[in-house]
């Protein structure tokens, strides 16, 4: 097929037929051409957002609820320079979106012209790739190429900036494009040796653990991974970015590792003589003090970024490839091998560890809020089948511990950036590409004033979001630092939006949401239900919480793994598990 | 630390060289030197990057590099199974009482003068680092006014080529 057309026209054809449907963005200068033909597009709907920041957000929300590319776009210097840390955050967490932005005429690029900002440039180290395009002509081909990028191998932000003239010239429009990427050929299928040989690590293991991280999901290998666990009976961990990619009412699993995991799952990688890593990159805060991380065991390592494996930790049985096809070659092979491995001691050590150091948490006597028993609350009224998205920090750590999660993909969050104000705009395109399912987003005072501008456009839009905002009055993760390594000085930690300012409740109304505010534990179900109950506008609940509250279990940074404590100057005693 | 040289094969495009020095200043890695310039093939050009690393910080340079999309094939280049050469143009004080003890050293190192003046010489040197340093060394009694030197290049021993494969790679998508 050929047609004549401008560059514009020829980007939003080219977005309609990679399939696009929404698009998150704001327009201004260099990128107006491209929004002329966006206003009369059919099958593509523009979500105009109130800040770019939010844009790239809600791409992200919306590439997790639907396994999708998400598409943001803006103009070209602070719009494009507003999608950095959305991006950045999406290199971080392996989230395909891809970002469009306006750059001004090819002519003028380097003079420092208005709004011009070098955004490839800033951009290269956050994005799996990115492209500069300066004549019509490339555009279709080009986006074609950056939502391959994106989608494949291991997901990421591409940034495509187009130049305003590349826009407005006329050029031939054809289709079906020809990829030129000599360059990206990622690699899916593992290698039948490697994945024989942790079949047999497998079987001679004592003490081994599956260490899930996100790429399960990512690879929509649940399934596969509830089937090797319970051919195998290997005990389950699941990292921030995975929970819900193994069911935690499962009697297999040990909850989530790190910084704030488990005592049980924690312990379990400390202990083991095996761990089998699918999909997970051994970040710092899995594995605190890294020379201290898991001295027994031997590692195999799957992941489909083959940088990932022996970066941080040596992997004796590397195997690169997707993990759905990993997982399903290594459920074969572990039938194969035939012998089973014998962890009953195993499971008795992490049995005791489990119940004795079960997670907990501390009440108030004065009557006011436990944060965790919101969310306890929320976990039993809401249900494992909504998704839910919290921004950064204390409410995000007890959202990963309080919640139970038995779907994956149901618990979106910023794990690796660790961006505050990714709640909001993130759970608005989680409900835009879950439209039928119910989505809370779980975020923290600090976190809200960071984002909550995107209110406006869930209302505008009809998106009704849920948000549950955990509201202590401070940085509460930064004061929980300084309450336990700074003498409890809290410098400018105190928000004070206790005090009502701004009043939430106010501001969800003056957003066209509706209001609610919870103080007392008493009126936290009745305040969920309520919310609950309203399908036709976003809801805004304000849980004014004791700001005392700490998240535990904790290895503090810096520290190994087997000086975690499970409260203040508490450490689990380990000796009764042998 | 032990110094490596890879060459790295990639697509003859705006901005690759940037994202390849980019990557190594992120992932704080140093660059020795780096040289870059076209193929025999117009769509690849291919650089020489002399890292200074052990050998565990190399394999995750080396597999970073292979995660840009511009990059084709990296190869490390053993020393004593490549060929490896320098260039460097040195200006170096030589009046009518020096200029022949200059020149005596420009053939002992098989180097050239390539511009004459009263009082002083340029010369150009190619060979390894080891050898541009010996030049260096005798040279610099006279007084070296000026000096400017290429990265190194390097080339496999023997028939075989490292573009070739990567040569049917972008045919196939050509």
């Amino acid at each position: 097929m050929t047609e004549q057309m401008t560059g514009a026209q020829a980007l939003v054809r080219a977005l309609e037929n990679v399939g696009v449907d929404t698009v998150f963005g704001i327009p201004g200068g260099a990128i107006l051409p491209a929004y002329d033909p966006l206003y009369d597009s059919t099958k593509v709907r523009h979500v105009l957002v109130r800040h770019e920041q939010g844009a790239g957000h809600a791409a992200e929300g919306y590439a997790q609820a639907t396994g999708r590319v998400g598409v943001c776009m803006a103009t070209s210097g602070p719009g494009a320079t507003n999608l950095v840390t959305p991006i950045a955050d999406a290199y971080m967490d392996s989230v395909p979106i891809v970002a469009i932005t306006g750059q001004v005429a090819s002519a003028s690029i380097g003079t420092d012209a208005f709004q011009e900002a070098d955004i490839s440039g800033i951009t290269m180290p956050i994005t799996k790739h990115n492209f500069l395009v300066t004549d019509a002509a490339d555009i279709p081909r080009t986006i074609v190429e950056a939502f391959h990028i994106a989608s494949t191998g291991r997901p990421g932000p591409v940034l495509v900036d187009i130049s305003k003239d590349a826009l407005q010239a006329m050029t031939t429009f054809v289709w079906p494009v020809t990829m030129l990427l000599p360059g990206y050929r990622p690699v899916t299928r593992p290698h039948s040796k490697q994945i024989r040989e942790a079949a047999r690590l497998i079987a001679e293991a004592h003490r081994p653990v599956l260490y899930v991280g996100g790429g399960v999901h990512k690879a929509r290998a649940a399934t596969q991974l509830r089937e090797l666990a319970e051919l195998t009976g290997i005990p389950v961990i699941t990292t921030l970015t995975a929970r819900g990619s193994f069911p935690d009412s499962h009697p297999q699993h040990l909850g989530m590792p790190g910084m704030h995991g488990t005592v049980a799952a924690v312990g379990s990688l400390q202990r083991s003589d095996l761990i089998i890593a699918l999909g997970a990159r051994f970040d710092d805060r899995v594995t605190g003090r890294l020379d201290t991380f898991a001295p027994h065991a031997k590692i195999v390592h799957a992941d489909i970024d083959p940088a990932e494996i022996s970066k941080n930790r040596h992997a004796d049985v590397p195997i690169v490839g997707d993990c759905r096809e990993v997982l399903t070659d290594l459920i074969a092979a572990v039938k194969a091998e035939g012998r089973k491995g014998d962890y009953a001691q195993w499971w008795q050590a992490l049995n005791a560890l489990k119940q004795t150091y079960a997670l907990g948490y501390e009440t108030f006597e004065d009557g006011s809020l436990a944060p965790q028993y919101v969310l306890e609350r929320l976990s039993s009224i809401v249900g494992p089948d909504a998704y839910y998205v919290a921004g950064v920090g204390q409410h995000q750590m007890w959202a990963a511990q309080f919640i139970g999660y038995e779907n994956p993909g149901t618990f979106i969050n910023s794990g690796g950036l660790g961006t505050m104000g990714f709640a909001v705009p993130a759970a608005m395109g989680v409900k835009m590409g879950a439209p039928d399912s119910v989505v809370w987003a779980i975020d923290g005072d600090g976190c809200f004033q960071m984002t909550n501008q995107e209110l406006a456009t869930c209302a505008l839009e009809g998106v009704p979001i849920k948000v549950a905002v955990i509201n202590n009055g401070n940085l509460g993760m930064v004061r929980q630092w300084q309450t336990l390594f700074y003498d409890q000085r809290y410098s400018n930690t105190n928000l004070q939006s206790t005090r009502r300012i701004p009043d939430f409740v106010k501001l969800a109304e003056a957003y066209g949401c509706v209001g609610l505010r919870c103080e007392r534990p008493e009126d936290v179900d009745a305040t969920i239900q309520k919310a609950m109950e309203i399908n036709d506008a976003p809801v805004v609940v304000d849980f004014v919480v004791h700001e005392d509250a700490m998240v535990w279990p904790m290895v503090a940074a810096g520290t190994s793994n087997d000086e975690i404590k499970y409260a203040r100057d508490m450490a689990p005693k380990w000796e009764h598990e042998d | 630390m032990s110094r490596h040289t890879l060459s790295v094969l990639v697509e003859n495009k705006p901005g690759v060289l940037a994202r390849v020095s980019a990557l190594f200043s992120r992932r704080g890695f140093n660059i020795d030197s780096l040289a870059v310039g076209p193929t025999e093939h117009s769509d690849i050009s291919r650089m020489t990057i002399v890292v200074n690393v052990e050998e565990l910080p190399l394999e995750q340079v080396t597999k970073q590099l292979n995660k840009l999309v511009n990059v084709l094939k990296i190869v490390e280049l053993d020393t004593t199974q490549s060929v490896q050469r320098e260039l460097m143009l040195i200006k170096v004080r030589a009046d009518a009482d020096s200029r022949s003890h200059v020149l005596e050293l420009v053939n002992l190192f098989r180097a050239r003068c390539v511009d004459v003046a009263p009082d002083a010489v340029t010369i150009e040197v190619t060979g390894t680092a080891d050898k541009l340093e010996a030049f260096v060394r005798v040279l610099e009694p006279f007084g070296i006014k000026e000096l400017v030197q290429s990265g190194m290049v390097a080339i496999g021993r023997g028939a075989r080529s490292i573009t070739d494969r990567s040569l049917r790679a972008l045919d196939r998508t050509a």
